[in-house]
């Protein structure tokens, strides 16, 4: 009844900006199997073979026959198990693995046809990453690491120092500029990778469990901290965690994988309120919906409702106290200045007390 | 499925018919010894006779000329050993002991060196390592043995980064590219096991004789240890580093060079640290080719039963060894730190600055004050006839003579003897099945194997009286030197304390230069047999004792507490649960101990054997390279029939405790 594609307009609710060019990255029925000759399995094999049976052949389905666009300036939460091939997918669109069948483009460039020297250079100027234990360079300093990216592409040693500085200071941590990784907290070394991921400036961003090996409070922070510099840069983002809540705090859409599928793709709300698997819908149990699911979901275009009206962007949470108050069977829900239908009093308040 | 149900079946069934095999093979050997013993044997079968066995150093003469001369790669390595290596060596050599070669400068005043070596142990190690590093060139000045020390310093400044670049390189193939390391594998287990003799005159041969082919030997010797550091090393690179380095755009190149040669730092300097421990204990070696310095002083002097100069030179050989290991072992640790901002220049190099300085000052110190800058003979502090006096004094003491004298006597006549004269009454035949059982039984079918084919080799080069003495010599040093070395472990094992200072004197110990070991044995047993063993024995003991310190020290406290709570004595803790689950570190320990035991039996030649050693230093003046070659490779690969019988049986044994 949705496609992914509609309900992404419709996530203008979710606070960031947004526009509607072609795809940034576009994969088609991508698979990446790992085994002895993948190549030659994926030709073999029936259509239709489950992730076990295929296990049970010796190969390891790390993604499996997966579709997915993700649009500039989108923030796209890939969500999953440990081992359901979260880290493979974001791999595949790095080309850190070579993808085993299908297709990727990259700014509608086929990223499997390019030759060494051309993948290197979208590296250099296009994409940058972040790794779950930071990947940083022992042996230099938090300034040398930064500029690792900059001193690969073959800047000079002052227009890169200076740039490097630039971005230091953006995470915060201006003053530790010499200082070794190790001697370096936790939450500092992820900024240094963070640092480093954004010296060239990339369009892609993409994040690995980049907070998961931090302490919570830290992990809480960095991800205010995210959320900050996303507002500032506006990047368009691939990120991954296995923490809900860390999904639900900056997703415009969530994909949620299991065994190297996509089982859906979607908007927040969309994921909780309309799960379109039974797995997704034991994934989603335990979330206080109420939270995640906002009025411009729940308004519906054919009914108009009487008396002030409430915004859109609202969740339901934040409506409680009115809700609870309220007389009227339906209430309008305006986007900005513009009606955009009425909700149900009743549907609200199911959401509010979890009743769904 | 199919597959996986056979594999997991198929070890087990080897595993009984292997010892099956084992069993019936060793029954046969009894009897064959039996049937020998009564005189019923053919002759054959005993001893394979002289027309039976393949003319090898032949053959392997031929190829060797045909390599040499019409391949033209002697004219190569002559060239490499007059031109570029010659230079080097002579550069060193001027700059250390003034050797009249270009740059031509004078020498390095002795105490310059050791200033610059004391703030290089205080920047990497404190007081306690400049105090060693320091203390180790005056004492060196001192005793007047700074000529003939500079003299192996120098070839060591060569062949130590030359082993280093070509380690790294070849590391660095094998690590890329799989054919490189497969072809490099079966190269490497016989190089490390080859005899040091058999390095030496291949390098005479292409080399020439004197420094440049002691330079090369001495590479060769030190490569190995570097390629296995630099393999481990980049594999050990975590993935998340590479793939950093990847997504910022590295090239290949700049991914080796900026990331995996990086981050593989800890295994490389390890590596290093190897290669110069190496070099020092192989350039001592070289004085048995005529390379002057050290090690040739200390040939000479204990050849003529000089005791007090052997062992101040030993001493000297000690403390370089000990300085050299723990300046490069800290330099492994030394990891950089962080300057504060603004920190102005000659404060982040303040080390250097010091150390330049020292050094200028007493270069020019040395120039007004001649004893700065060399301390000639008469000057000396050597109490070489003084000490020796004592030695001999102290020996002569009716308990210390009747103890050496009752120990040899006992040694040889009821135990070294006899043992040797079983078995060489043991027939050929025999001897294999034997052996072929053993691998069987400990390693399976594949060690088995080559066990059959490495003792058929060295049956069929027609040296095996000489190899059995060989093997007789390693086995009673290395059984001996368990009898000792175990229960020291175990009881060193028993308390956190002990362990580390046990294994402090045994990493010290295993710094030492192989060559060093004789001079006790010599000083107390003479030129005999019952040196032999004997320095073969606490050569061996080191290793031993260390791994199986270290496989206690390492059984999980779970366990040991488990069976306390179970009411264990400590010797059925100790018998129960200790020792099985540290048997296969321990098995390490031991064969170890069985590859220095191959090793120090063929230095032990010097002494007076009648093995292969004592035939391997006989080629030595000549150019008889096949036999040299076949000599070596006989006791190549005895040691590698042990190496990997005992090896596949600890992998296993690890395997099967799960660790
Ligand atoms: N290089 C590899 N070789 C073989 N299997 C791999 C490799 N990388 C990942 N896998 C397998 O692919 C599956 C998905 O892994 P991954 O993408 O790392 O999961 P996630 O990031 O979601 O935890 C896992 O079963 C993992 O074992
Ligand atoms: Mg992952």
């Amino acid at each position: 009844m949705y496609s992914p594609r509609q309900n992404f307009h419709q996530t203008e609710t979710a606070g960031h900006i947004m526009t509607t060019d072609a795809p940034v990255i576009s994969c088609k029925n991508v698979w990446k199997i790992f085994g002895n000759d993948p190549e030659g399995y994926l030709a073999k094999m029936p259509a239709g073979r489950s992730y076990d049976e295929i296990r049970a052949d010796g190969y390891i389905a790390g993604a499996k026959d997966v579709s997915l666009d993700v649009s500039k300036g989108e923030m796209l939460v890939i969500m999953g198990l440990s081992g359901s091939g979260k880290s493979t997918l974001v791999r595949c669109f790095s080309r850190l693995h070579d993808i085993t069948g299908g297709t990727i483009e990259v700014d509608g460039q086929d990223i499997m046809e390019l030759p060494e020297k051309d993948l290197i250079d979208l590296r250099r100027n296009k994409m940058g990453m972040v790794f779950q234990s930071f990947g940083l360079l022992p042996h230099r300093t938090v300034l040398d690491n930064v500029a690792f990216p900059l001193e690969m592409r073959g800047q000079d040693r002052h227009t890169r120092r200076a740039r490097a500085l630039e971005v230091i200071k953006l995470v915060g941590l201006e003053g530790r500029e010499d200082y070794f990784p190790r001697e370096l907290s936790g939450g500092q070394q992820q900024r240094v990778g963070i640092a480093r991921s954004l010296a060239i400036e990339p369009d892609i961003w993409f994040l690995d469990e980049p907070f998961s090996a931090l302490d919570p409070l830290i992990r809480r922070e960095m991800q205010d901290e995210f959320l900050r510099l996303q507002e500032m840069l506006g990047k368009t983002i691939v990120f991954i965690t296995h923490d809900f809540d860390e999904a639900l705090r900056l997703a415009d859409r969530i994909a949620i994988m299991k065994d190297g599928v996509i089982e859906q793709c979607d908007t927040p709300d969309q994921i909780v309120m309309n799960p379109a698997t039974e797995y997704v819908r034991k994934f989603t149990e335990d979330i206080d919906k109420s939270r995640v699911v906002h009025a411009s979901v729940l308004a519906k275009a054919d009914q108009t409702g009487e008396g002030d009206a409430v915004s859109a962007r609202a969740t339901i949470h934040d409506l409680a106290a009115r809700l609870v108050a309220e007389t009227r069977e339906f209430i309008p829900v305006q986007d900005g200045e513009q009606v955009i239908g009425a909700m149900s009093r009743q549907e609200a308040l199911r959401v509010l007390v979890g009743a769904d | 499925m199919a597959s996986v149900t056979t594999n997991a079946v198929s070890p087990a069934t080897n595993q009984l018919t292997a010892s099956t095999i084992a069993i019936w093979f060793g029954c046969l050997a009894v009897l064959l010894t039996a049937l020998q013993y009564a005189g019923i044997l053919p002759s054959w079968l005993h001893r394979l006779p002289e027309s039976w066995i393949p003319p090898f150093a032949l053959w392997l003469d031929a190829a060797f000329n045909f390599i040499r001369t019409d391949l033209g790669l002697e004219k190569l390595t002559r060239w490499f050993a007059e031109g570029p290596l010659q230079f080097m060596l002579d550069t060193t050599a001027n700059l250390l002991y003034g050797k009249r070669r270009w740059p031509n400068f004078e020498q390095i005043p002795w105490s310059a060196i050791a200033a610059a070596a004391t703030v290089l142990g205080y920047y990497l190690g404190g007081w306690r390592l400049a105090a060693l590093a320091g203390g180790t060139f005056v004492w060196t000045a001192l005793i007047g043995q700074w000529t003939i020390a500079m003299e192996t310093m120098s070839v060591l400044m060569v062949a130590a980064p030359l082993a280093f670049v070509v380690g790294l390189g070849l590391g660095i193939a094998a690590w890329k590219y799989a054919w490189v390391d497969r072809a490099i594998k079966p190269i490497l287990s016989v190089l490390q096991t080859l005899p040091f003799f058999t390095y030496l005159l291949p390098a005479v041969i292409f080399f020439k004789v004197g420094p440049t082919a002691g330079a090369v030997a001495t590479i060769i010797y030190a490569i190995p240890p570097m390629i296995l550091m630099t393999t481990l090393g980049l594999k050990k690179v975590s993935p998340e580093v590479v793939e950093a380095g990847k997504m910022s755009g590295c090239s290949r190149w700049q991914m080796l060079r900026h990331v995996y040669v990086p981050a593989a730092r800890t295994e490389i300097l390890v590596g290093v640290n190897q290669v110069i421990m190496l070099c020092l204990a192989m350039v001592v070696l070289t004085a048995f080719i005529g390379m002057p310095g050290l090690g040739a002083k200390l040939l000479a002097m204990m050849g003529s039963f000089k005791l007090g100069r052997s062992f101040e030179i030993g001493v000297t050989i000690v403390l370089l060894a000990v300085t050299l290991d723990r300046l490069s072992k800290a330099w492994v640790v030394k990891l950089p730190e962080h300057f504060e901002k603004g920190t102005p220049w000659w404060k982040r190099h303040k080390y250097l600055l010091v150390g330049v300085g020292a050094f200028a000052f007493f270069t020019v110190l040395g120039i007004f004050v001649e004893w700065f800058s060399e301390i000639g003979r008469r000057q000396s502090w050597s109490q070489g006839k003084e000490i020796d006096t004592a030695i001999k004094t102290f020996l002569a003491f009716d308990i210390v003579q009747g103890t050496t004298e009752k120990i040899r006597y006992v040694l040889n006549v009821w135990i070294l003897n006899p043992f040797r004269d079983f078995l060489l009454s043991i027939p050929t035949s025999a001897f294999i099945l034997l052996v072929v059982a053993g691998a069987l039984a400990l390693g399976g079918r594949k060690p088995g194997i080559y066990a059959a084919v490495f003792f058929g080799l060295v049956a069929l080069t027609g040296w095996w009286d000489r190899s059995v003495i060989t093997l007789y010599s390693v086995i009673s040093a290395v059984i001996l030197a368990t009898l000792i070395g175990l229960p020291i472990a175990i009881l060193a094992a028993r308390s956190e304390k002990w362990s580390k200072r046990t294994l402090l004197v045994c990493d010290t110990a295993q710094t030492f230069p192989s060559f060093i070991y004789l001079i006790p044995a010599i000083m107390l047993f003479g030129i005999t047999a019952t040196s032999v063993v004997m320095s073969i024995l606490v050569f061996a003991m080191v290793p031993l004792v260390r791994y199986t310190v270290e496989g206690l020290r390492g059984v999980p406290p779970e366990m040991t507490e488990a069976a306390d709570m179970s009411g264990a004595t400590r010797l059925q803790k100790l018998w129960n649960v200790q020792l099985p689950l540290a048997l296969p570190t321990m098995a390490v320990g031991f064969n170890q101990a069985i590859m220095f035991a191959f090793f120090m039996v063929i230095i032990a030649a010097f002494i007076g054997t009648q093995d292969l050693g004592q035939e391997l230093q006989k080629t030595l003046a000549g150019t008889d390279l096949g036999k040299n070659f076949v000599l070596g490779i006989c006791v190549s690969l005895m040691a590698l029939t042990f190496d990997m019988a005992i090896m596949t049986w600890a992998e296993k044994k690890k395997r099967a405790l799960g660790f």
